[in-house]
């Protein structure tokens, strides 16, 4: 689970990890406020959405008067920001955050991750400080400083100020206990991606975060609900918002033939298949593995709400579900939701002859797939109104 | 012969007496030889109870101690699956199943630390588990799509895998094993640990390999297979079509940082001399042609 970068500054506040003051604002008149209470001459408007790469997208302005940052304000209000993280249409900005401004010196990166190949946290480092570390990782991966950590023994203050003084941090005690810090929250916290891109040097010789990324694990936010109170719905899509409340695992994509799929390696994989037969998959939607009645039907409205649809293709292997189940869940939900496009299924598995028995007494207009080439085959025919 | 379990292991199941825990239970017991392989459950604090006819423990040690037991399976909830994991390395087991789905990430990095140094190994979490066919079933795949024979399978999807059994099952071909290593980030075997153990084994003639997008573990195996691998493998990895930056209902897969691919996976294990099918329908056809022609 995604949050804020206000909200990624307040937890980091709250573990000793310092960051510029600042203030959450929702609307102009806020911002003006806020800036006011804040003092100095200049301040920082950011955009606050889920998607990195806002100051290019005009996301981020340095105000030098109120003026400003009212104008700058009204200006990112319900602006569609776009980056390379959001998707075309861009992400509507309803938050601001009003930050003081900071005289930098230097920048660096600060990042954590877990890390698969060595089943630990990663520290990642770099002297690049404010690039995207895909960027520094490309072109000068020597500049990225990697250390792994132990969860026994934890992050060690010499490593890290070793890690510290290799990034050409001057004062490498302090950053080590900063960089301590870090992984206390992402611990404690149960974070999978946390970055502080840039971490800075200020020109008065003071470590500051002057932007917090954070990711959550969701299979632990059932212990923190400080986490959770910090989802922000706006940034989701509504599809997903929707699916998630039926157990769903549902992802909209740009094409125009849906799938129903149970488990989520042979959805993405009749994802992969539509595609190679010419086709496009309008979503990835995996049922799980004990679909009900209820979930089916869900499942289908969703998916009819896709102004693109042109076709389903309803690919199931039975294991635990069996295929009669999910075939008299697939003739209610569609009785149910008035069909509007031509519906494809393949079933295989426990009880498949029963299942097939089962659509095909239904009366409906259900293509049947043999299997999942065939399937595929002709949900693409039918997409393309063959 | 098969891989790490046939009809004369002897499992424990943690978690048998949850509402899933029972349900599969009772289908491992019915199926192969598993009346005399499903030997033991534990539940803390049910000890000296019994279901379907098997003897419950308050405890791992005690189910090992009693009944012989050298392997587990997990179907404790995901908040204590990883204590249960924890639970059953500390007694000593060969080999820990866990179907758990789940489980918080870091929950699994302490436990993946504890295991350093240990004997047990550990496959999952979040994953079908493992049959060796007509012998013995340990996990929540159909057992009716299996044949027995000499392919082995390993893949870190569930459906997918009784994808891929039932397109070898069609066109003939029996497996040695089956094993799924499960969609999680941190986990226990990797496809390079199955692998290996596949191409020790006499009994099996190729594998197929299926993975998915996410970190770098299938190239990993495929640069293994390159330099040690003796028997001929065919790939498969889903989700050619997924974007970076979605995670595709699996915690592990997702193309983050540039990095796990479709595309790129593909790629290195063409490169290390794997049968490579973009095709999820054609894993199967794949196999018949390679060994039709060697």
């Amino acid at each position: 689970m995604k949050i804020h970068e206000y909200q990624g500054k307040e937890i980091l506040r709250q573990y000793g990890v310092p960051t510029p003051r600042g203030v959450a604002c929702f609307s102009s008149d806020e911002a003006v406020a806020a800036a006011r209470s804040l003092g100095g001459t200049a301040w920082v408007v950011k955009a606050q959405i889920h998607a990195g790469g806002r100051g290019k997208g005009g996301g981020v302005k340095v105000a030098r008067s109120l003026d400003e940052v009212r104008r700058f304000a009204d200006q990112m209000l319900g602006m569609h920001l776009v980056t390379h993280q959001t998707s075309r249409d861009g992400q509507v900005v309803r938050r601001l955050l009003i930050e003081e401004g900071v005289a930098i010196k230097r920048e660096f990166y600060l990042g954590m991750v877990v890390d698969r190949e060595s089943q630990r946290v990663a520290l990642l480092a770099s002297s690049e400080g404010g690039m995207e570390i895909e960027e520094v990782a490309k072109e000068s991966p020597d500049r990225i400083h990697t250390l792994r950590i132990d969860p026994v023994t934890g992050l060690a203050e010499e490593d890290a100020a070793e890690v510290a003084r290799r990034i050409g941090i001057p004062d490498a005690n302090g950053a080590a206990s900063l960089f301590q810090n870090l992984y206390k929250t992402f611990v404690e916290k149960d974070a999978m991606l946390a970055e502080i891109n840039p971490l800075v040097l200020t020109e008065k010789g003071s470590l500051i975060a002057l932007d917090a990324k954070f990711n959550f694990d969701s299979n632990a936010l059932y212990r923190h609900p400080e986490i959770t109170a910090l989802r922000d719905l706006d940034e989701e899509d509504p599809a997903e918002i929707e699916a998630s409340k039926f157990d769903l695992s549902y992802i909209s994509l740009d094409g125009d033939i849906a799938c129903l799929v149970n488990g989520a390696g042979l959805a993405m994989a009749t994802m992969d298949i539509i595609k190679l037969y010419g086709g496009n998959p309008a979503n990835f939607l995996d049922v799980g593995g004990g679909a009900s009645r209820e979930k089916v039907t869900e499942a289908f409205k969703l998916m009819l709400k896709n102004p693109r649809l042109k076709a389903i293709l309803v690919n199931i292997f039975g294991g635990i579900m069996k295929c009669d189940v999910i075939a008299e869940g697939i003739v209610a939900a569609v009785r149910e939701v008035h069909l509007s496009v031509p519906l494809v299924v393949r079933l295989e598995g426990t009880n498949v002859e029963l299942g097939k028995r089962i659509l095909e007494e239904s009366g409906l207009p259900i293509i049947s797939g043999a299997d999942m080439a065939d399937a595929a085959q002709k949900a693409v025919a039918a997409a393309r109104g063959n | 012969m098969s891989i790490l379990i046939d009809k004369n292991t002897r499992v424990m199941t943690q978690g048998m007496t949850g509402k899933v825990g029972q349900f599969h239970t009772t289908n491992c017991i019915a199926y192969a030889n598993g009346k005399d392989c499903f030997v033991a459950g534990v539940t803390p604090g049910k000890g000296g109870q019994s279901f379907e006819g098997v003897p419950i423990y308050d405890s791992v040690k005690d189910a090992k101690a009693q009944t012989g037991a050298t392997v587990s399976v997990i179907y404790v909830p995901p908040a204590y699956a990883a204590a249960a994991i924890d639970e059953a390395v500390d007694a000593d087991l060969d080999l820990v199943i866990c179907i758990t789905e789940g489980i918080p990430v870091h929950d699994m990095i302490r436990t993946r630390r504890r295991m350093e140094g240990r004997k047990t190994r550990l496959i999952g979490p979040n994953c079908p588990g493992l049959i060796t066919p007509d012998e013995i079933k340990i996990g929540i795949m159909p057992g009716h799509i299996h044949r027995k024979g000499r392919i082995g399978v390993v893949s870190r999807s569930g459906t997918l895998t009784y994808e891929a059994v039932g397109q070898l099952s069609a066109l003939g071909l029996g497996q040695s094993s089956c094993v799924g290593i499960g969609g999680d980030p941190i986990n226990g075997m990797k496809h390079i640990d199955v692998m290996r153990l596949f191409n020790d084994d006499p009994d099996t003639d190729a594998v197929i390999m299926v993975g998915e997008i996410g970190g770098s573990d299938e190239e990993a195996c495929a640069r293994w297979i390159k330099d040690n691998m003796k028997k001929p493998v065919v790939g498969f990895i889903a989700g050619l079509t997924a974007p970076p930056g979605k995670r595709m209902g699996h915690a592990g897969a997702i193309i983050s940082g540039g990095q796990g691919g479709a595309e790129d996976k593909l790629a290195v294990m063409e490169e290390c001399g794997i049968h490579v099918t973009r095709n999820p329908a054609e894993m199967g056809r794949t196999m018949q042609k390679i060994l039709a022609g060697s």
